[in-house]
């Protein structure tokens, strides 16, 4: 861990301010940030912890949706009855994410900033492109059995960690932000997490000293809400595949699947295929699928959950 | 004391206190944080500074040039310890690879340096500032890929490369039923709780070390061989060890880094391991290879079986012993077994749990149920049918006991073996895939050497010193209760120390040898101290009745206190062993029935109940022998479904170096587990009747686990762990 400065932030335009410091990083429940300073893969000069902020109430919005502060806590998320009632597939995702102990201190925005789990990324001596640009990708042609199959570059094949960033993606939430300049601006999740490209170091449409202040959950759609999260052991583990699905009673609906992309996988052109069944969302979904040798099963996987999620769904 | 004929009636067969079930005396040290583990002993030696360990990164080659300059600057930084400023250093008896590399680098993560500084933050922080360029070798680090160049290894443990007797290529090529399958098990870590850690301090050319080891004579001598300095001028303390299964059988990088850090900055050192330096640093399970051919006649009798086994380690070392079961669990006149070891520059390995059989039956006892299956018969009958009670390679020499068909057909009784559909891929509940596996457990007994002083204090209070470690085993308890039981006082009336050099020597903790011989050392300290007493107390007979503190003879009786009224009584003895492990095959038997369900969309499995049979002699402790075969059927749960060190071949190093990446088994995991030992006493065995189960537990759990996946789904994984993308492709479609 590299000696860093630290201050705490009174209002979030006064954190955005502060972050334009060269080297600046927000921390609020450090879950992942601590981590990765120990291993010194993150080294910020300077950490403005915004714990004191408050943006940690869920209220309702004029819409009809709700409006999640930033801070506020994975279980706390998870447990609120208005998201139990009517954003099912959130309370879900969240529940099946990391452990209580865990759930407990991590937020709202900081699980969308989650860094890959890459076990390339966490060794320092290996060349990886997302710690360091330009050193290379060792995931490809060395261990990748957990790694991307969809939207991966030749400069990086990891995933996201996140389950709650698949269920808000299939709810197609709107990240609300502010800027060092005071400005703010609301980016649909859709467009928050990129693909790795050239720059799989650039992980999100955050500016620098961006900082995110609430999570905006449209008006509630209905249907079922199904969360399935596929893994080798039955608790704390990532996801191997996960589906976020929303079926209506009609059979239409969205899926977005997370474990097997850059950022949580959704075609909303895929969706049509729905009321088809399985095979055909997934033939969509997956079409320019570039797997390796080690997790090309995540695309029978993917097919396969997204079945007995539909089914589970109709019965 | 020698014992080399079979135990009479001894003062252990009263059985007051041991075969109890008794909470460990060290509970409560345990769950109040008073137990002291080795890198929070900040009590033992004032000034203790922080020694952070550099790992190689790189599997092979060499180190071209270390620039240190920038990292002795650094803030708080006190020494720097490299191999080139180490001074001349040896290798341990118990080592392949040194445990501080430099100029040659022999596997990933070996350590090159280690800093030490004033706090640990500072040394981690230094120690990313020591800039170090390699010229990296060419290194194999594939099994498969080297096994045609294996070579027969050296006989170290586990017996000799080869064993033949009768005709087997004869006897195998006239079977009417025959099976040749080729198995694989992965690398394994030891992914115990507590890391490698040391404290050191030098007093003079005295070295203190305050460790975690479970093998504190043979840790000792290592040190000292390592350091070039006599066994006498050191002192080993592990009184507490956080796990180990194996991987702290032998002194690693911690201690020997934290003797030269401490000598470096003329101040105690503390260094421990850190989670992503446990997997490639120390040493693990390695990966097999194994081929397994059996024939028998119709009557499911086998008349020839083999087994063969491939693994890799670094040049040196050993192989992993996975054919010595196939050597005495099954009858069949026509055998051989064989090891093959390539060389691997991947991280050394060594011994994990249960080595060799933990393996050897993941593979055999799939061929089992394949056989089984091929015979159409019950895979539980076909293994009672091919029962021995002899060794099947001489048979002059009986089992001393053996109660293998037993385990397995109660076993069948308790889990409703009756209710398995033999047919696969025929029972279902819901979204799950049901099915029932067994196999067979076993593990030898091993004896050796083991010694302890008892003291007698005039409050009638008993002290029990001894080398022996307790690696959450529960040691302590099985010590209190034998010198308890021996001298006639309450549990609550002996105490024991462990772990410490100055102590004598005993057997240690591994190969589940621990709990036999170092309460048979006990014993026999007890019954030297019992003498004294008589002597004492002016008993001229033999029969003495030690209990509730008195000692009684006839109609005179006398409190046990009154011996040590002058002074404390100190015994000291040893249990040695004759050749009754000669004329007798001494092992534990077991039977473990799984049943587990397969997610009929995802493939995903999970146990759903799991039972083992115990045959192991004496139960000493019945609580902590089933903690210790439940947390073993919870190792084996992990073998089968999700353990394995991922091999970058390109690189040469495990890449899953830490609890996020080595999956082990969580609760959630493991919802119903028994235990049943059977009544055993083994007179052969020892003056404590009893054997080991903390290893036995884990035999055969794998393949229970696979064979019971085979009879939900009728797909037949050969390559462990059993993870669903082995599986899922061969699913049946769903809607």
């Amino acid at each position: 861990m590299k000696a860093f400065t630290y201050e705490r932030a009174r209002t979030p335009a006064e954190a955005a301010a502060a972050a334009r410091v060269e080297g600046a990083k927000f921390i609020a429940g450090g879950t992942n940030l601590l981590d990765l300073m120990k291993l010194q893969i993150e080294a910020p000069a300077h950490l403005i912890d915004i714990n004191g902020l408050g943006l940690d109430t869920i209220e309702e919005t004029e819409e009809g949706g709700l409006r999640v502060g930033a801070l506020v806590r994975n279980t706390d998320l998870a447990a609120d009855q208005r998201v139990r009632r009517d954003y099912g597939v959130l309370s879900r995702a969240l529940l099946a994410g990391a452990s209580g102990q865990l759930r407990n201190k991590a937020t709202t925005a900081g699980n969308l900033l989650q860094r890959t789990r890459c076990p390339y990324f966490y060794d320092t001596n290996q060349p990886c492109n997302k710690r360091e640009p330009g050193s290379g990708c060792s995931a490809l042609g060395g261990f990748s059995r957990q790694h991307a199959v969809v939207g991966g570059s030749d400069a990086c094949i990891a995933t996201h960690p996140s389950d709650m960033a698949v269920a808000m993606r299939a709810l197609d939430v709107t990240v609300e932000t502010v800027r060092p300049d005071g400005k703010t601006r609301s980016i649909p999740i859709a467009d928050f997490h990129k693909l790795p490209g050239d720059t799989p170091h650039i992980e999100t449409a955050l500016e620098r000293g961006e900082l995110i202040t609430a999570v905006i959950l449209p008006k509630p759609v209905g249907g079922k809400q199904i969360y399935r999260k596929v893994r080798d052991r039955a608790s704390y583990a990532f996801a191997l595949v996960s589906v976020a699905a929303i079926v209506q009673p009609d059979g239409t609906g969205r899926v977005a699947v997370g474990g097997v992309a850059h950022k949580p996988w959704r075609i909303e052109a895929a969706e049509a295929d729905l009321p088809k069944g399985a095979k055909s969302v997934a033939a969509a979904l997956f079409a320019d699928a570039r797997p390796t040798e080690q997790n090309q099963f995540k695309l029978t996987l993917a097919e396969r959950s997204i079945g007995a999620v539909l089914a589970e769904a109709k019965g | 004391m020698k014992f080399d004929k079979p135990a009479g009636p001894n003062p252990i067969d009263q059985l007051k206190v041991i075969g109890k079930p008794t909470d460990r005396i060290d509970g409560r040290y345990k769950t109040t944080g008073r137990a002291p583990y080795a890198y929070e002993r900040h009590d033992v030696v004032g000034n203790q500074a922080y020694g952070y360990v550099i790992g190689a990164a790189i599997a092979k080659g060499r180190i071209a040039s270390m620039d240190l300059a920038k990292a002795k600057a650094a803030p708080g930084v006190l020494a720097i310890v490299t191999a080139e400023n180490a001074g001349k250093l040896g290798k341990g008896n118990f080592n392949t690879a040194k445990l501080l590399g430099g100029p040659q680098i022999d596997h990933y993560h070996q350590a090159v340096a280690l800093v030490v500084a004033e706090t640990f933050e500072q040394a981690r922080a230094a120690a990313q500032l020591v800039r170090i360029d390699y010229a990296e070798g060419k290194g194999a680090f594939d099994l498969a890929a080297a096994r045609d160049g294996a070579t027969k290894p050296e006989p170290k443990f586990g017996g000799p490369a080869d064993t033949a007797v009768g005709d087997f290529t004869g006897a195998f090529a006239a079977a009417p039923v025959k099976l040749e399958e080729t198995y694989t098990t992965p690398d394994q870590s030891h992914a115990m709780m507590e890391p490698h850690a040391s404290i050191a301090a030098w007093k003079g050319d005295q070295l203190s070390l305050w460790t975690s080891n479970q093998m504190i004579a043979w840790s000792a001598g290592d040190v000292a061989k390592t350091l070039g300095i006599p066994k006498e001028k050191v002192v080993l303390t592990s009184p507490f060890i956080g796990g180990g299964f194996g991987g702290k059988l032998f002194v690693r990088a911690d201690a020997v880094l934290a003797a030269l850090g401490a000598r470096a900055a003329r101040r105690p050192v503390k260094v421990t391991l850190t989670r992503p330096l446990m997997m490639n640093n120390t040493t693990h399970r390695p990966a097999t290879i194994q081929r397994v051919r059996i024939g028998s006649g119709v009557d499911g009798k086998i008349t020839a079986i083999a087994h063969e086994s491939w693994s890799g380690d670094l040049p040196g070392g050993g192989p992993e012993t996975a054919v010595g079961q196939t050597r005495l669990l099954y009858a069949g006149a026509n055998r051989m077994t064989a090891m093959r070891l390539a060389v691997l520059d991947l991280p050394e390995g060594n011994a994990m749990r249960a080595p060799g059989e933990a393996p050897g039956l993941m593979a055999l006892e799939i061929a089992i149920d394949e056989m089984a299956e091929k015979l159409n018969l019950d895979p539980v009958e076909f293994r009672i049918r091919n029962d021995t009670q002899v060794d099947p390679e001489d048979p002059k020499r009986p089992f001393s006991q053996r109660q293998l068909v037993q385990c397995l057909q109660q076993g069948a009784e308790r889990f409703g073996w009756s209710k398995r559909n033999a047919t696969p891929g025929q029972a279902r509940e819901g979204q799950w895939l049901i099915g029932m596996g067994v196999a067979a457990a076993f593990r030898n007994n091993l004896l050796t050497k083991s010694a302890a002083r008892v003291r007698l204090d005039r409050k009638g209070f008993v002290t029990v010193e001894t080398d022996m470690t307790d690696i959450g085993t529960g040691t302590y308890t099985i010590i209190a209760q034998t010198a308890a039981e021996m001298m006639g006082v309450p549990l609550e009336q002996v105490k024991v120390k462990l772990g410490d050099s100055r102590f004598p020597v005993s057997c240690g903790s591994g190969g589940q040898w621990g709990a036999n011989n170092a309460t048979s050392g006990v014993y026999a300290a007890c019954v030297k101290l019992r003498e004294s007493v008589a002597q004492k107390l002016g008993f001229n007979t033999e029969n003495l009745q030690f209990a509730d503190g008195q000692v009684t003879a006839g109609n005179r009786s006398v409190p046990l206190a009154q011996a040590a009224v002058d002074g404390e009584l100190t015994a000291e003895d040893a249990i040695e062993f004759g050749d009754l492990d000669k004329k007798y095959q001494q092992s534990t038997f077991g039977g473990h029935f799984v049943e587990v369900g397969v997610d009929i969309a995802t493939a995903e499995i999970r146990v759903r109940r799991m039972l083992a049979v115990c045959a192991a002699g004496r139960i000493l402790n019945p609580k902590s022998a089933r903690s210790q075969v439940i947390g073993a059927m919870t190792m084996g749960v992990g073998a089968a479904l999700m353990e394995e060190l991922a091999i970058d071949k390109k690189r040469g190093f495990f890449v899953n170096h830490d609890l996020a990446g080595y999956e082990v088994p969580v609760h959630a995991d493991i919802p119903h587990q028994e235990v049943i030992f059977l009544p055993e006493a083994d007179p052969i065995s020892s003056p404590m009747k009893a054997k080991g189960v903390g290893e036995l537990g884990i035999c055969g759990v794998g393949a229970a686990v696979a064979n019971a996946i085979y009879n939900a789904t009728g797909i037949r994984v050969r390559d462990y762990p059993i993870t669903l993308d082995k599986l899922i492709d061969k699913m049946p479609e769903v809607a």
